[in-house]
Protein backbone atom coordinates (compact mmCIF):
# COMPACT_ATOMS: atom_id res chain seq x y z
CA UNK A 1 0.00 0.00 0.00
CA UNK A 2 1.41 3.28 -0.88
CA UNK A 3 0.69 5.32 2.13
CA UNK A 4 1.92 2.33 4.58
CA UNK A 5 -0.72 2.06 6.85
CA UNK A 6 -4.44 1.86 6.86
CA UNK A 7 -6.51 5.19 6.37
CA UNK A 8 -8.03 5.50 9.58
CA UNK A 9 -4.81 5.74 11.29
CA UNK A 10 -4.30 9.15 9.24
CA UNK A 11 -7.79 9.70 10.37
CA UNK A 12 -6.58 9.44 14.16
CA UNK A 13 -3.53 11.37 13.94
CA UNK A 14 -5.95 14.16 12.49
CA UNK A 15 -8.22 13.96 15.32
CA UNK A 16 -5.98 13.41 17.79
CA UNK A 17 -4.12 16.82 16.61
CA UNK A 18 -6.88 18.64 16.83
CA UNK A 19 -8.90 17.59 19.65
CA UNK A 20 -6.92 15.56 22.17
CA UNK A 21 -3.30 17.61 21.79
CA UNK A 22 -4.15 21.03 20.75
CA UNK A 23 -1.32 22.82 20.27
CA UNK A 24 -2.77 25.96 21.87
CA UNK A 25 -4.72 24.41 24.29
CA UNK A 26 -2.77 21.35 25.80
CA UNK A 27 0.47 22.61 24.74
CA UNK A 28 0.44 26.22 25.32
CA UNK A 29 1.87 26.88 21.54
CA UNK A 30 1.38 29.92 19.66
CA UNK A 31 0.08 31.80 22.94
CA UNK A 32 1.23 34.96 21.63
CA UNK A 33 -0.51 35.28 18.68
CA UNK A 34 -3.39 33.60 19.85
CA UNK A 35 -3.98 36.18 22.65
CA UNK A 36 -2.79 39.14 20.72
CA UNK A 37 -5.13 38.23 17.24
CA UNK A 38 -8.51 36.99 18.98
CA UNK A 39 -10.27 40.12 19.16
CA UNK A 40 -12.52 39.63 16.73
CA UNK A 41 -13.45 36.56 14.81
CA UNK A 42 -12.96 37.91 11.25
CA UNK A 43 -9.21 38.63 11.39
CA UNK A 44 -8.92 35.43 13.66
CA UNK A 45 -10.65 33.18 11.21
CA UNK A 46 -7.61 34.63 8.56
CA UNK A 47 -4.98 34.01 11.02
CA UNK A 48 -6.55 30.17 11.61
CA UNK A 49 -6.29 29.61 7.83
CA UNK A 50 -2.74 31.11 7.06
CA UNK A 51 -1.84 28.75 9.77
CA UNK A 52 -3.11 25.55 8.75
CA UNK A 53 -1.30 26.50 4.95
CA UNK A 54 1.81 27.19 6.50
CA UNK A 55 1.89 23.75 8.79
CA UNK A 56 0.42 22.13 6.03
CA UNK A 57 3.73 22.72 3.90
CA UNK A 58 6.46 23.18 6.48
CA UNK A 59 5.90 20.02 8.59
CA UNK A 60 6.72 17.69 5.85
CA UNK A 61 9.31 19.93 4.46
CA UNK A 62 11.03 19.53 7.99
CA UNK A 63 9.94 15.61 8.12
CA UNK A 64 12.07 15.66 4.39
CA UNK A 65 14.75 17.68 5.61
CA UNK A 66 15.03 15.73 8.59
CA UNK A 67 14.99 12.02 7.57
CA UNK A 68 16.80 12.86 4.01
CA UNK A 69 19.67 15.13 5.40
CA UNK A 70 19.88 15.43 9.73
CA UNK A 71 19.19 12.06 10.72
CA UNK A 72 22.02 9.65 11.52
CA UNK A 73 23.75 8.23 8.23
CA UNK A 74 21.05 9.66 6.41
CA UNK A 75 23.61 11.82 4.57
CA UNK A 76 25.69 8.89 3.55
CA UNK A 77 22.77 7.79 1.64
CA UNK A 78 22.52 10.85 -0.31
CA UNK A 79 26.02 11.42 -0.65
CA UNK A 80 27.95 8.21 -0.12
CA UNK A 81 29.35 5.84 2.15
CA UNK A 82 31.90 7.66 3.60
CA UNK A 83 29.23 10.35 5.30
CA UNK A 84 27.13 7.64 7.22
CA UNK A 85 28.66 8.33 10.58
CA UNK A 86 27.77 11.87 10.34
CA UNK A 87 24.69 12.96 12.83
CA UNK A 88 23.68 16.41 12.05
CA UNK A 89 20.63 16.16 14.73
CA UNK A 90 22.10 19.34 16.69
CA UNK A 91 21.68 21.45 13.29
CA UNK A 92 17.71 20.82 13.72
CA UNK A 93 16.78 23.79 15.05
CA UNK A 94 18.48 26.23 12.72
CA UNK A 95 17.11 24.38 10.15
CA UNK A 96 13.60 24.33 11.19
CA UNK A 97 13.22 27.99 12.12
CA UNK A 98 15.21 28.67 8.64
CA UNK A 99 12.20 26.94 6.51
CA UNK A 100 9.70 27.66 8.20
CA UNK A 101 10.96 31.28 7.66
CA UNK A 102 11.90 30.58 3.95
CA UNK A 103 7.96 29.06 3.47
CA UNK A 104 6.63 31.81 5.25
CA UNK A 105 8.30 34.41 2.36
CA UNK A 106 7.50 31.94 -0.69
CA UNK A 107 4.15 31.68 0.20
CA UNK A 108 3.48 34.90 0.92
CA UNK A 109 5.07 36.12 -2.51
CA UNK A 110 2.73 33.32 -4.21
CA UNK A 111 -0.45 34.61 -2.88
CA UNK A 112 0.71 37.87 -3.81
CA UNK A 113 1.07 37.39 -7.60
CA UNK A 114 -1.45 34.59 -8.26
CA UNK A 115 -4.00 34.84 -5.48
CA UNK A 116 -4.06 39.01 -4.87
CA UNK A 117 -7.69 38.67 -2.87
CA UNK A 118 -6.96 35.97 -0.49
CA UNK A 119 -2.79 37.86 -0.01
CA UNK A 120 -4.79 41.25 1.03
CA UNK A 121 -6.80 39.44 3.76
CA UNK A 122 -3.91 36.90 5.01
CA UNK A 123 -0.88 39.19 4.01
CA UNK A 124 -0.75 40.95 7.14
CA UNK A 125 -0.78 38.24 9.69
CA UNK A 126 1.80 35.94 7.58
CA UNK A 127 5.09 37.58 9.29
CA UNK A 128 3.79 37.13 12.08
CA UNK A 129 3.32 33.40 11.67
CA UNK A 130 7.44 33.06 11.53
CA UNK A 131 7.53 33.42 14.99
CA UNK A 132 4.55 31.71 16.22
CA UNK A 133 5.65 28.87 18.39
CA UNK A 134 3.03 26.56 17.34
CA UNK A 135 4.53 25.91 13.72
CA UNK A 136 8.47 25.28 15.13
CA UNK A 137 6.43 23.28 18.07
CA UNK A 138 4.36 21.28 15.46
CA UNK A 139 7.84 20.25 13.62
CA UNK A 140 9.39 19.58 16.79
CA UNK A 141 6.54 16.99 17.42
CA UNK A 142 6.55 15.60 14.47
CA UNK A 143 10.67 14.63 14.79
CA UNK A 144 10.08 13.13 18.21
CA UNK A 145 7.57 11.20 16.97
CA UNK A 146 9.20 9.77 14.22
CA UNK A 147 6.38 10.55 11.91
CA UNK A 148 7.00 9.44 8.21
CA UNK A 149 6.21 11.86 5.18
CA UNK A 150 1.73 10.78 5.10
CA UNK A 151 1.85 10.82 8.58
CA UNK A 152 3.38 14.66 9.07
CA UNK A 153 1.17 15.35 6.10
CA UNK A 154 -1.56 14.72 8.42
CA UNK A 155 0.02 15.46 11.49
CA UNK A 156 0.30 19.13 9.96
CA UNK A 157 -2.96 19.33 8.78
CA UNK A 158 -4.46 18.37 12.20
CA UNK A 159 -2.31 20.50 14.37
CA UNK A 160 -2.96 23.76 12.19
CA UNK A 161 -6.66 23.19 12.07
CA UNK A 162 -6.69 22.58 16.07
CA UNK A 163 -5.33 25.76 16.48
CA UNK A 164 -7.36 27.37 13.64
CA UNK A 165 -10.30 26.24 15.49
CA UNK A 166 -9.27 27.19 18.75
CA UNK A 167 -8.35 30.67 18.24
CA UNK A 168 -11.71 31.41 16.24
CA UNK A 169 -13.50 29.71 19.32
CA UNK A 170 -11.80 32.19 21.62
CA UNK A 171 -12.32 34.92 19.12
CA UNK A 172 -16.36 34.09 19.45
CA UNK A 173 -16.29 34.38 23.15
CA UNK A 174 -14.24 37.27 23.60
CA UNK A 175 -16.70 39.11 21.10
CA UNK A 176 -19.44 38.46 23.11
CA UNK A 177 -17.03 39.35 26.77
CA UNK A 178 -16.89 42.73 25.81
CA UNK A 179 -20.75 43.21 27.01
CA UNK A 180 -19.88 41.56 30.31
CA UNK A 181 -18.87 43.33 33.59
CA UNK A 182 -15.86 42.35 34.63
CA UNK A 183 -13.68 43.04 37.49
CA UNK A 184 -10.84 45.84 36.86
CA UNK A 185 -8.06 44.33 37.34
CA UNK A 186 -9.48 41.11 35.29
CA UNK A 187 -10.28 43.18 32.10
CA UNK A 188 -8.60 42.17 29.25
CA UNK A 189 -5.45 39.81 29.81
CA UNK A 190 -6.57 38.02 32.82
CA UNK A 191 -10.08 37.16 31.41
CA UNK A 192 -8.70 36.07 28.49
CA UNK A 193 -6.61 33.63 30.59
CA UNK A 194 -9.49 32.64 32.29
CA UNK A 195 -11.61 31.56 29.42
CA UNK A 196 -8.71 30.07 27.93
CA UNK A 197 -8.15 27.61 30.68
CA UNK A 198 -12.10 26.79 30.46
CA UNK A 199 -11.74 26.17 26.76
CA UNK A 200 -8.93 23.32 27.59
CA UNK A 201 -10.93 22.04 30.25
CA UNK A 202 -13.67 21.85 27.82
CA UNK A 203 -10.86 20.48 25.39
CA UNK A 204 -10.02 17.39 27.73
CA UNK A 205 -12.92 15.89 27.42
CA UNK A 206 -12.21 14.35 23.53
CA UNK A 207 -9.61 12.71 25.62
CA UNK A 208 -9.74 8.96 24.88
CA UNK A 209 -10.96 9.50 21.35
CA UNK A 210 -9.16 6.88 19.34
CA UNK A 211 -10.00 5.29 15.49
CA UNK A 212 -7.13 3.49 14.76
CA UNK A 213 -8.61 0.00 16.14
CA UNK B 1 13.19 57.67 26.03
CA UNK B 2 15.17 59.37 28.63
CA UNK B 3 18.55 57.45 28.84
CA UNK B 4 18.00 54.30 30.77
CA UNK B 5 19.38 53.77 33.84
CA UNK B 6 21.01 50.28 34.80
CA UNK B 7 19.43 49.74 38.08
CA UNK B 8 16.07 50.68 36.60
CA UNK B 9 16.90 48.51 32.93
CA UNK B 10 17.39 45.80 35.40
CA UNK B 11 14.60 45.84 37.50
CA UNK B 12 11.70 47.31 35.91
CA UNK B 13 10.99 44.24 34.37
CA UNK B 14 10.42 42.74 37.39
CA UNK B 15 7.10 44.06 38.48
CA UNK B 16 6.20 47.57 36.77
CA UNK B 17 6.77 46.03 33.29
CA UNK B 18 6.59 41.86 33.24
CA UNK B 19 7.18 40.55 29.92
CA UNK B 20 4.26 37.84 30.56
CA UNK B 21 1.57 40.04 32.62
CA UNK B 22 2.25 43.43 30.62
CA UNK B 23 3.78 42.77 27.60
CA UNK B 24 1.82 39.52 26.73
CA UNK B 25 5.40 38.00 25.81
CA UNK B 26 6.92 34.69 26.00
CA UNK B 27 3.61 32.53 26.88
CA UNK B 28 4.27 30.02 24.37
CA UNK B 29 6.75 27.79 25.32
CA UNK B 30 6.93 28.14 28.84
CA UNK B 31 3.31 27.36 30.46
CA UNK B 32 3.64 22.95 29.43
CA UNK B 33 6.99 22.39 31.50
CA UNK B 34 5.59 24.09 34.82
CA UNK B 35 3.88 21.49 36.29
CA UNK B 36 6.98 20.91 38.61
CA UNK B 37 9.31 23.49 40.24
CA UNK B 38 12.52 21.42 38.61
CA UNK B 39 11.91 22.21 35.16
CA UNK B 40 10.40 25.29 35.95
CA UNK B 41 13.51 26.96 37.45
CA UNK B 42 15.64 24.82 34.50
CA UNK B 43 13.37 26.63 31.72
CA UNK B 44 13.82 30.41 33.52
CA UNK B 45 16.95 29.42 33.75
CA UNK B 46 17.63 29.01 30.13
CA UNK B 47 15.27 31.33 28.85
CA UNK B 48 17.37 34.35 31.18
CA UNK B 49 20.65 33.27 29.64
CA UNK B 50 19.59 32.63 25.88
CA UNK B 51 17.65 36.73 26.48
CA UNK B 52 20.64 38.21 28.00
CA UNK B 53 23.07 36.57 25.62
CA UNK B 54 20.78 37.25 22.37
CA UNK B 55 20.63 40.80 23.93
CA UNK B 56 23.63 41.57 24.08
CA UNK B 57 24.95 39.70 21.28
CA UNK B 58 22.47 41.67 18.44
CA UNK B 59 23.23 44.87 20.37
CA UNK B 60 27.35 44.47 19.58
CA UNK B 61 26.40 44.43 15.99
CA UNK B 62 23.46 46.37 15.54
CA UNK B 63 25.76 48.90 13.79
CA UNK B 64 26.19 46.54 10.76
CA UNK B 65 22.57 44.42 10.58
CA UNK B 66 20.97 45.87 7.61
CA UNK B 67 17.26 46.86 8.38
CA UNK B 68 15.50 44.31 5.69
CA UNK B 69 17.16 41.31 6.88
CA UNK B 70 17.72 42.05 10.55
CA UNK B 71 14.70 39.73 11.62
CA UNK B 72 16.84 36.49 9.81
CA UNK B 73 20.02 37.89 11.41
CA UNK B 74 18.38 38.23 15.06
CA UNK B 75 16.80 34.37 14.35
CA UNK B 76 20.17 33.01 13.37
CA UNK B 77 22.06 34.12 16.76
CA UNK B 78 18.88 33.33 18.93
CA UNK B 79 18.88 29.59 17.24
CA UNK B 80 22.09 29.11 17.84
CA UNK B 81 22.08 29.89 21.66
CA UNK B 82 19.10 27.64 22.20
CA UNK B 83 21.31 25.20 20.56
CA UNK B 84 24.12 25.23 22.79
CA UNK B 85 21.66 25.21 25.74
CA UNK B 86 19.86 22.59 24.60
CA UNK B 87 23.30 20.37 23.82
CA UNK B 88 24.29 21.96 27.75
CA UNK B 89 21.45 20.41 28.92
CA UNK B 90 21.53 17.24 26.86
CA UNK B 91 24.98 16.94 28.50
CA UNK B 92 24.13 18.00 32.14
CA UNK B 93 20.75 17.40 33.16
CA UNK B 94 19.74 14.82 30.91
CA UNK B 95 16.50 13.73 32.84
CA UNK B 96 15.52 17.30 32.79
CA UNK B 97 16.21 17.84 29.34
CA UNK B 98 13.99 14.72 28.50
CA UNK B 99 11.00 15.48 30.68
CA UNK B 100 11.22 19.41 29.01
CA UNK B 101 11.44 17.95 25.56
CA UNK B 102 10.52 19.68 22.96
CA UNK B 103 10.35 22.73 24.63
CA UNK B 104 13.81 23.69 24.86
CA UNK B 105 14.01 24.24 21.38
CA UNK B 106 10.84 26.62 21.61
CA UNK B 107 13.02 29.09 23.37
CA UNK B 108 13.27 29.78 19.93
CA UNK B 109 10.52 31.04 18.98
CA UNK B 110 9.85 32.48 22.74
CA UNK B 111 8.44 35.91 22.04
CA UNK B 112 10.69 37.47 25.26
CA UNK B 113 13.49 36.74 23.50
CA UNK B 114 13.51 37.80 20.15
CA UNK B 115 10.87 41.12 21.35
CA UNK B 116 13.72 42.51 23.52
CA UNK B 117 16.30 41.37 20.49
CA UNK B 118 13.72 43.75 18.64
CA UNK B 119 12.77 46.47 21.03
CA UNK B 120 15.95 46.96 23.36
CA UNK B 121 18.80 45.64 21.77
CA UNK B 122 18.97 47.08 18.38
CA UNK B 123 18.98 50.56 19.94
CA UNK B 124 21.06 50.08 23.52
CA UNK B 125 24.80 49.63 23.80
CA UNK B 126 25.63 45.69 24.64
CA UNK B 127 25.97 46.46 28.55
CA UNK B 128 22.73 48.01 28.76
CA UNK B 129 21.18 44.90 26.60
CA UNK B 130 22.78 42.74 28.75
CA UNK B 131 20.63 43.92 31.64
CA UNK B 132 17.66 44.34 29.50
CA UNK B 133 17.84 40.78 28.80
CA UNK B 134 18.71 39.78 32.45
CA UNK B 135 16.05 41.71 33.82
CA UNK B 136 13.43 40.48 31.20
CA UNK B 137 14.79 37.21 32.25
CA UNK B 138 14.17 37.12 35.72
CA UNK B 139 10.84 38.52 35.07
CA UNK B 140 9.69 35.79 33.34
CA UNK B 141 11.40 33.53 35.62
CA UNK B 142 9.21 35.11 38.53
CA UNK B 143 6.19 34.04 37.10
CA UNK B 144 7.51 30.71 36.39
CA UNK B 145 8.57 29.55 39.21
CA UNK B 146 5.52 30.84 41.41
CA UNK B 147 3.38 28.91 39.09
CA UNK B 148 5.35 26.06 39.43
CA UNK B 149 5.88 25.96 42.75
CA UNK B 150 1.81 26.46 43.02
CA UNK B 151 1.25 23.65 40.57
CA UNK B 152 4.01 21.25 41.93
CA UNK B 153 2.70 21.83 45.58
CA UNK B 154 -1.13 21.59 44.96
CA UNK B 155 -1.24 19.15 42.14
CA UNK B 156 1.28 16.45 43.89
CA UNK B 157 1.99 17.51 47.20
CA UNK B 158 5.98 17.92 46.51
CA UNK B 159 8.57 20.67 46.10
CA UNK B 160 11.54 20.35 44.13
CA UNK B 161 10.46 16.29 44.25
CA UNK B 162 10.51 16.20 48.04
CA UNK B 163 7.13 15.29 50.05
CA UNK B 164 5.80 18.42 51.50
CA UNK B 165 2.37 17.71 52.14
CA UNK B 166 2.08 13.73 52.64
CA UNK B 167 -0.87 12.38 50.37
CA UNK B 168 -3.50 10.35 51.25
CA UNK B 169 -2.92 7.22 49.11
CA UNK B 170 0.57 7.07 51.19
CA UNK B 171 -0.84 7.06 54.73
CA UNK B 172 -0.54 11.12 54.96
CA UNK B 173 -3.96 13.77 54.91
CA UNK B 174 -3.63 15.91 51.64
CA UNK B 175 -5.70 14.46 48.62
CA UNK B 176 -3.99 15.78 45.89
CA UNK B 177 -5.38 18.12 43.39
CA UNK B 178 -4.60 16.74 40.20
CA UNK B 179 -6.53 19.19 37.74
CA UNK B 180 -2.78 21.60 38.75
CA UNK B 181 -1.06 19.12 37.18
CA UNK B 182 -3.22 19.22 33.65
CA UNK B 183 -3.09 22.36 31.42
CA UNK B 184 -6.26 24.20 32.61
CA UNK B 185 -4.60 25.34 35.90
CA UNK B 186 -1.48 27.38 34.40
CA UNK B 187 -3.98 29.63 32.88
CA UNK B 188 -6.29 30.21 35.84
CA UNK B 189 -3.10 30.65 37.80
CA UNK B 190 -1.70 33.58 35.35
CA UNK B 191 -4.88 34.75 35.00
CA UNK B 192 -4.74 34.84 38.66
CA UNK B 193 -1.57 36.42 39.24
CA UNK B 194 -2.06 39.17 36.51
CA UNK B 195 -5.73 39.53 38.45
CA UNK B 196 -3.61 40.02 41.66
CA UNK B 197 -0.51 42.34 40.37
CA UNK B 198 -3.38 45.13 38.26
CA UNK B 199 -4.79 45.11 41.91
CA UNK B 200 -1.95 46.23 43.92
CA UNK B 201 -1.12 48.31 40.74
CA UNK B 202 -3.87 49.51 39.46
CA UNK B 203 -1.93 52.25 36.64
CA UNK B 204 -1.33 48.47 34.65
CA UNK B 205 -5.46 47.72 34.01
CA UNK B 206 -6.20 47.44 30.48
CA UNK B 207 -8.91 50.45 29.60
CA UNK B 208 -11.04 48.78 26.52
CA UNK B 209 -12.47 45.91 27.45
Amino acid sequence: MLLGHSLNHYLNIVLNAVFIENLALAFFLGMCTFLAVSKNVKTAFGLGIAVIAIMTITIPANNLIFNHLLKKGSLGEVFGTDLSAVDLKFLGLISYIGVIAAMVQILEMTLDRFFPALYNTLGIFLPLITVNCAILGGSLFMVERNYDLPESVAYGFGAGFGWALAIVALAGIREKLVYSDVPDGLKGLGITFITVGLMAMAFMSFGGINLAE
Amino acid sequence: MAEPKPKEVLLNPLFNDNPIALQVLGICSALAVTTKLETAVTMAIAVTVVTALASASVSMIRKWIPNSIRIIVQMTIIASLVIVVDEVLKAFAYDVSKTMSVFVGLIITNCIVMGRAEAFAMKEGPWLSLLDGIGNGLGYSLILVVIGFVRELTGSGKLWGHVILPLTRDGGWYEPNGMMLLAPSAFFIIGIFIWVLRTVKPAQVETEG
